[in-house]
């Protein structure tokens, strides 16, 4: 059972993995055994050596996911500190808040570019480099909001939308090869994302009343699916999207 | 032992799985109990041997269970002793029949065997050790769908709507139990190796289309599906509820 859930020698690359969401899903990993590079635009100490006590290695990288251009050189980069690149967690993302007939383009490109183009040719850039070693578990962010609409997030929307749905498509080319490709979709989390919703009592009762398990997930909630897709117990899964929502999508 | 082994780990827990004897049911069985559960194998008759070899093969435990859920009507009195005898962590709702014949000339005694057996049964089971858990406050429950819970099949119309009232039930019951600590969620399998696909993997041209389909390029075995059940069963899912998730090579991308 342990070999099933055992990710020991594997190496994991979480982007976002500073805080939040990213940061539970690093640890997770890194406590199933995973070392662990953390790509963000500003790493944080306490991140690396936080990791460090589960008794793997881990590295942080300082990277803006804006430079498309680079992502050959940061795949290089990791695979030369750690030798190779087994499991990507495309958890990075970003979220604006505007009515859509207000929306302006330079917002809507910017989450676009983040949570679905960095998404997508990450996925094919370090993707490529799996498929040589014909082996990989990917895990995309999708959201709850890659099935419902949302309020005031247009963008958001649209790009977990395209998360979904880009997850389906590179798991039909790639699930004969060895990689698996799925997306979690968080619920409503208690995350620094989520401040505003959260702090606005309406819409928080609105949210807590439609969740049939009567709490806003917490971070750490995330972690037994990452593991779970991370893992040899996933390997006949693919492009799935898991929810970890409390019940939401099922109300 | 780093925390994410008790994270899945099912030490101390109690599981029923129906249809234990054969398939899904025997992997699900073998991989709980490698997960550390006391597993309970319900079948219809005392025939229960291979899983319960491969079962002690593992260092594991177990008990079974005799029950014929076709005889909806006799379940609850027949579960009656064994939940005075046992507090159930885990139900794994697994038994479950077809009956290939196209629709035109279906015979409802066969329509209704199916739909008794695959979610008569189900609710009665979901209902009698559900209440045992929303008393004490945790449980997981554990139903097989299908991908003809979202798909309508060829010549299994009774088949295609009993998975369907799996999936929609599992969902009812998620919203009602979700709060109160229970967990449920249901796993679809696709095209597994066992008895109930036998015939269409013999036919050489359904074989090939089905094949053809699905992105991982192979059917899946049983064993395929035991990481998916410890994964629902254990702590790790506990803020997943109401979910059917799919274990299908790929196959519903597609």
């Amino acid at each position: 059972m342990k070999d099933l859930f055992d990710l020991t020698g594997k190496v994991a690359v979480v982007t976002g993995g500073n805080r939040g969401l990213g940061k539970e899903i690093a640890l997770g990993l890194a406590n199933a055994g995973a070392n662990i590079v953390v790509v963000a635009r500003k790493i944080e100490e306490d991140v690396i050596s936080d990791l460090e006590k589960h008794g793997v290695k881990a590295i942080g990288i300082n990277f803006d996911l804006l430079n498309f251009d680079q992502y050959s050189k940061l795949c290089d980069q990791i695979v030369s500190k750690m030798g190779k690149i087994d499991i990507l967690v495309n958890n990075a993302g970003v979220q604006k808040r505007h009515n859509a007939v207000d929306f302006p383009k330079e917002d809507w490109d910017f989450v676009m570019d983040v949570n679905a183009n960095a998404s997508f040719f990450l996925c094919q850039t370090f993707g490529k480099h799996m498929l040589e070693q014909g082996y990989g578990k990917i895990i995309n962010l999708a959201s709850l909001l890659s099935f419902q609409g949302g309020l005031r997030v247009p963008a958001y929307a649209a790009s977990k939308g395209a998360v979904m749905q880009f997850t389906k498509a590179l798991s039909n080319e790639w699930a004969n090869r060895g990689v698996n490709v799925n997306a979690i979709a968080p619920g409503y989390m208690d995350t620094e994302m989520n401040t505003a919703l959260l702090a606005d009592e309406n819409r928080n009762r609105q949210i807590l009343d439609r969740i049939p398990a009567a709490r806003w997930g917490q971070a750490s909630d995330m972690q037994g699916a990452a593991i779970f897709l991370a893992s040899r117990a996933s390997d006949y899964v693919h492009g799935i999207t898991i929810p970890v929502d409390g019940g939401w999508l099922g109300r | 032992m780093s925390f994410s082994f008790d994270f899945f780990s099912l030490k101390g827990k109690t599981a029923l799985v129906t249809g234990a004897r054969t398939g899904i049911g025997q992997a699900i069985s073998v991989g709980l109990a490698a997960a550390g559960a006391h597993v309970l194998l319900l079948g219809h008759r005392d025939n229960l041997d291979e899983t319960k070899e491969k079962i002690e093969k593992i260092g594991g435990t177990y008990d079974t269970v005799l029950i014929d859920l076709s005889d909806v009507s006799s379940i609850r009195e027949k579960l009656a002793p064994i939940l005075n005898k046992y507090e159930i962590d885990i139900l794994v709702n697994n038994a479950g029949v077809i009956h290939r014949e196209p629709a035109a000339e279906f015979k409802e005694d066969e329509w209704m065997r199916v739909m008794d057996v695959n979610i008569n049964s189900v609710f009665v089971l979901a209902q009698e050790i559900g209440k045992t858990m929303v008393a004490r406050g945790s449980g997981k429950i554990i139903n097989i769908a299908s991908l003809l819970s979202f798909q309508g099949g060829l010549f299994v119309p009774a088949y295609t709507a009993s998975k369907h009232a799996v999936a929609g039930l599992t969902k009812a019951l998620a919203n009602e139990w979700a709060s109160k600590g229970v967990q449920v969620n249901a796993i679809a399998p696709g095209y597994i190796e066992t008895n109930n696909t036998e015939a269409i993997r013999k036919d050489e041209k359904r074989n090939q289309s089905i094949l053809d389909r699905i992105p991982a390029a192979r059917w899946g075995e049983a064993d395929d599906l035991a990481g998916t059940a410890v994964f629902l069963a254990s702590r790790a899912s506990d803020y997943v509820n109401g979910h059917v998730l799919v274990v299908d090579g790929g196959w519903m991308g597609r």
